[in-house]
């Protein structure tokens, strides 16, 4: 049987994490079929039938599919949901909304944020925060799964051509209405996806002393964080918070500042390549998972290392 | 209005996790446990709205052992009414605890139910989407804002792009985001009358829900250790492992 991978995109175009997620699938069978449910998204599409892991793009396309909402995209998953032997989307707050809604009326039990494929019903996972992985075998005889993202590759986006099959749309829900999205526009690498994190914490104090994070972002091409303190006190908005219940990432290089290293932060960042703690409590937590510590004052530690940065002749961007 | 709030009995958040060495699960013997984070912050939102006049009763509601009910008590002296525990023992997955729910709901009819977004024992972030959907209801996910009206909700959702508004009809389901308000400690008077509210024992297998797990557990390990790293001295030594040994600038 296939495995049917349900796409995240804007309609425009396919969001990151679902090419993380078709490598995922892939390893679980290679006859990897993907839905896109959407309005107007014929350019989305393609860019899926162009994915060379991808077999099959299912399309369905109608107005109603114009804003994501959990409860319309379930019954249109469903309607096309008995040939396939699994069911996977991402687990970021896109997949984490609606795979349950699908697994609960196909009366399935989850896997919820793999992060390997050991075979097709067998898989390993996170839990407590990271503490502890979970060596997980499924006895349903469907299986719905969500893939942590960061823990997988992106598929090649290029070569493919799978054949583009439009599928009938489904019922619409009269009981939630879209409003709006708040979609803060940035310029930067996107935190899931980005090469080196920066992050900031209640040690900045405020949020425009966020600026000295900030500016050492531009100068590194680096996406920026925060632990869930200073995104609780306002310093900075919530899409930047990095831990249990916010983002995972996986970045070659993560700068911790003014972070103390509580459990749920360290859920979210201690499975970078590199890790630099820049604390002036020289017994905080954060420096258990860093390969290099800094135990300083940020005031002074920040500006010192934009300026280092500036005397380097090259940065990899 | 009625609002059932669920609340789950885990691990508390500042508890260092310990592996057992064969592999069975993690050590909860003598380990401090409290109710789910976010849980707090849906019983706190039931019990603003009911002191806004919006709500007339506040069910506190939870499934597992006998000291599951530890968190229940603790929803009452925050603000909740009353209460239900439904007694299962061992692991119990998601779908068989929203499958529960939905026999709770259909007793008591609420109007709303609310819960934590996700559980920090086993992360799973399942429960409140599933038990929507068995109800056929609609599902408000991640809430940072609540804004009750007449027959409908307004919730703020926290989503990876940023903030996400959508209107639910009621009878509704919402998970709870731990920004969503401020959890309030319970008073001494307060925890003394919770003593004497009411909570209601249900056995789930009177219930009729097939509690069996689908999700065998083969092995439970730690995560591989990161290998200790140093100190430096100064920002500029920083700057030289960065570049000529992590080579990562």
């Amino acid at each position: 049987m296939s495995v049917l991978l349900i796409a995240e995109h804007n309609n425009k175009e396919v969001k990151p994490f679902t090419l993380n997620a078709i490598t995922a699938a892939s390893q679980i069978d290679q006859d990897l079929h993907v839905m896109l449910i959407g309005s107007k998204a014929d350019n989305v599409a393609k860019s899926l039938s162009e994915v060379p892991l991808v077999k099959k793009v299912l399309h369905i396309d109608h107005e109603i599919y114009e804003n994501y909402i959990a409860e319309n995209y379930t019954a249109a998953i469903l309607k096309h949901a008995d040939k396939y032997s699994h069911i996977i989307c991402s687990a970021n707050t896109f997949g984490k909304n609606l795979m349950p809604r699908v697994a609960a009326l196909l009366d399935i039990s989850q896997v919820s944020d793999i992060i390997k494929v050991i075979s097709p019903d067998t898989f390993l996972r996170p839990i407590y925060a990271g503490n502890a992985f979970a060596t997980v075998k499924s006895n349903d005889e469907k299986k719905c799964v969500t893939i942590r993202p960061t823990s997988f590759e992106a598929a090649e986006t290029t070569g493919g051509s799978a054949e583009i099959e439009k599928i009938d749309a489904a019922d619409l829900t009269e009981n939630t209405k879209f409003i709006n999205r708040e979609e803060i526009k940035s310029d930067r690498p996107e935190l899931g996806t980005a090469r080196i994190v920066i992050s900031g914490g209640r040690g900045l104090q405020s949020g425009e002393n966020f600026k000295l994070i900030t500016d050492v972002a531009d100068k590194l091409n680096a996406a920026i964080g925060a632990s869930r303190a200073a995104v609780d006190a306002g310093y900075i908005t919530n899409e930047h918070q990095v831990g249990q219940t916010g983002k995972v990432v996986v970045p070659d290089l993560y700068i911790a500042v003014g972070i103390s290293g509580a459990i749920q932060h360290l859920a979210g960042m201690k499975e970078s390549k590199v890790i630099v703690a820049i604390n002036k409590d020289g017994e905080a937590p954060i420096f258990s998972v860093a390969d290099y510590g800094l135990e300083a004052d940020l005031f002074e530690a920040l500006p010192q290392f934009l300026e280092e940065l500036n005397k380097l002749n090259t940065i990899q961007k | 209005m009625k609002i059932l709030v669920a609340v789950k009995r885990v691990i508390d958040y500042n508890v260092q996790i310990r592996v057992k060495e064969d592999g069975s699960g993690v050590v909860t013997d003598n380990v401090k446990m409290s109710t789910n984070p976010p849980d707090d912050n849906a019983i706190e939102e039931a019990v603003k709205i009911k002191e806004s006049g919006k709500a007339t009763e506040i069910i506190a509601v939870t499934v597992g052992e006998e000291k599951a009910q530890e968190t229940v008590r603790k929803a009452l002296a925050v603000g909740a009414d009353r209460g239900i525990h439904v007694k299962v023992d061992g692991i119990i997955e998601p779908l068989a605890v929203s499958k529960i729910l939905k026999k709770i709901v259909e007793k008591e009819n609420p109007d709303l139910v609310f819960m934590g977004k996700q559980a920090i024992d086993d992360d799973c972030n399942q429960t409140g989407q599933m038990l929507a959907a068995h109800l056929n209801w609609p599902q408000a996910t991640f809430a940072s804002k609540i804004e009750v009206n007449d027959k409908s909700l307004q919730v703020t959702r926290e989503v990876d792009e940023g903030l996400e508004t959508i209107e639910v009809n009621t009878p509704a389901i919402v998970t709870c985001d731990l920004r969503l308000n401020e959890p309030r400690y319970a008073s001494l008077p307060n925890i003394m009358k919770a003593k004497k509210k009411p909570i209601e024992q249900i056995n789930a297998s009177d219930l009729g829900v097939d509690t069996n797990p689908r999700i065998e557990h083969i092995k439970i390990e730690e995560p591989p250790k990161r290998k200790a790293g140093i100190k430096v001295a100064s920002v500029e030594e920083l700057v030289q492992k960065l570049k000529n040994e992590a080579k990562v600038i």
